[in-house]
């Protein structure tokens, strides 16, 4: 992928389907941040091929380590990647476009639509789904993520260090990007073939 | 009127850059900013609006940004306001980006990157514990739980659909008991 292509006119077609990509998983993002994983990865890595599977879970760990909503950073990230800082501000007004919209009209004329039974009935069903796509996302990208123990061990200590310890996220990260370097740099050419192995179960496949 | 824009962009953006792992995280430095410190909304205003902004898509902050500046501003507010609270996380994550596009094929981030593979599936899996904890109440939720994760993993459905669907299944088991009175 090229960075920083100028805007042609053969680009805008693509900036917007990148837009109305962003758009899609904007307007269906309830819960925040991780609910969103499983329908970025269906539409930027299944549906669109834009990136590699593999690529979208460094995109996921860089995209926390930023401050600011997790959704809204995935997609500059992506955007970014894609297509420079033009792809950027598309995706990323893709992204906060449709909550915005739905906010005004609230704002403007129903303030008290939490009232409405109907609406909590609703999200009483919603909630627990958002929890089903979350936990998808978690196996969809374990299975792609976690192929050798050392992998699994970093991705325990990390689960402890968040769960049970409340220690913060960006520590983590940044300690689990420690482990990486001292554990997967020594042997280098055993790391690439262990790759190659796990892009062979990933998901894209199945 | 132009200050009062410029204070939202500014308040927002602060907001903005100081929020880490998004959503419930900066509540409280929402309430500290909006609430206490500009007096914009009172308490029960800004209650009404987590309540809002969980039943409506997008990010927490992102909805209460666009909330709040219309409240004080109209549309234009709300604009000023939505784009203080992403534009620094945008100028962080492009300069991120452009680091890590520059350096992935080296050993030595490709070996962090290992690293961080792990780290992000302990934390959705960690988010998928507090989520459970916070929504599963009784058996209902816990079936739609089950439906949707084999509706996603096995069957391969668009999570879109997944979650219209689950929105009817809650009308359909909740929003019944709601029309008979004294329930």
């Amino acid at each position: 992928m090229q960075i920083g292509k100028g805007v042609s006119s053969v680009n805008i077609r693509f900036f917007w389907e990148l837009f109305l990509s962003f758009f899609k998983i904007g307007a269906f993002t309830f819960g925040g941040g991780h609910a969103m994983v499983p329908l970025i990865q269906k539409e930027v890595v299944d549906a669109k091929g834009w990136i590699k599977a593999e690529d979208f879970i460094d995109i996921l760990a860089l995209a926390q380590t930023a401050p600011g909503p997790v959704a809204a950073n995935t997609s500059v990230f992506v955007g970014y990647k894609l297509a420079g800082i033009p792809g950027a501000i598309w995706a990323l007004l893709g992204t906060i476009l449709p909550s915005y919209m739905v906010i005004l009209v609230i704002a403007i004329y129903f303030v008290r639509i939490t009232d409405s039974a109907v609406v909590n009935a609703a999200f009483s069903g919603i909630r627990p789904a958002v929890v089903a796509l979350i936990a998808s996302a978690a196996i969809n990208i374990g299975r792609m993520a976690l192929c050798d123990l050392k992998g699994v061990g970093i991705s325990i200590l990390a689960f402890i260090a968040i769960a049970v310890a409340g220690i913060h996220p960006i520590p983590v990260i940044l300690g689990s990007a420690v482990l990486g370097y001292v554990f997967f740099r020594e042997d280098e050419t055993s790391t690439l073939s262990n790759e190659i192995d796990c892009e062979q179960q990933d998901l894209s496949k199945d | 009127m132009t200050s009062m824009l410029f204070k939202l962009l500014f308040t927002f953006s602060k907001i903005g850059l100081f929020t880490f792992g998004g959503g419930y995280a900066m509540i409280p430095l929402l309430e500290r900013e909006v609430v206490q410190g500009n007096k914009w909304l009172s308490m029960k205003e800004f209650v009404d609006i987590i309540a809002i902004a969980e039943v409506t898509p997008g990010p927490v902050a992102v909805n209460s940004a666009t909330y709040v500046g219309y409240r004080m501003a109209g549309v234009l507010g709300a604009a000023f306001s939505t784009i203080g609270v992403v534009l620094p996380s945008f100028v962080i994550v492009i300069s991120l980006a452009s680091l890590f596009l520059r350096y992935k094929d080296t050993p030595s981030v490709k070996a962090m990157s290992g690293g961080l593979r792990a780290a992000v599936t302990a934390m959705i899996a960690s988010a998928t514990f507090s989520t459970a904890k916070a929504c599963l109440g009784d058996v209902q939720d816990v079936v739609i739980l089950g439906l949707v994760l084999f509706a996603i993993l096995k069957m391969k459905i668009h999570p879109i659909i997944c979650i219209f669907v689950a929105a009817l299944l809650g009308i359909a088991l909740w929003g019944g008991m709601m029309l008979i009175p004294g329930l």
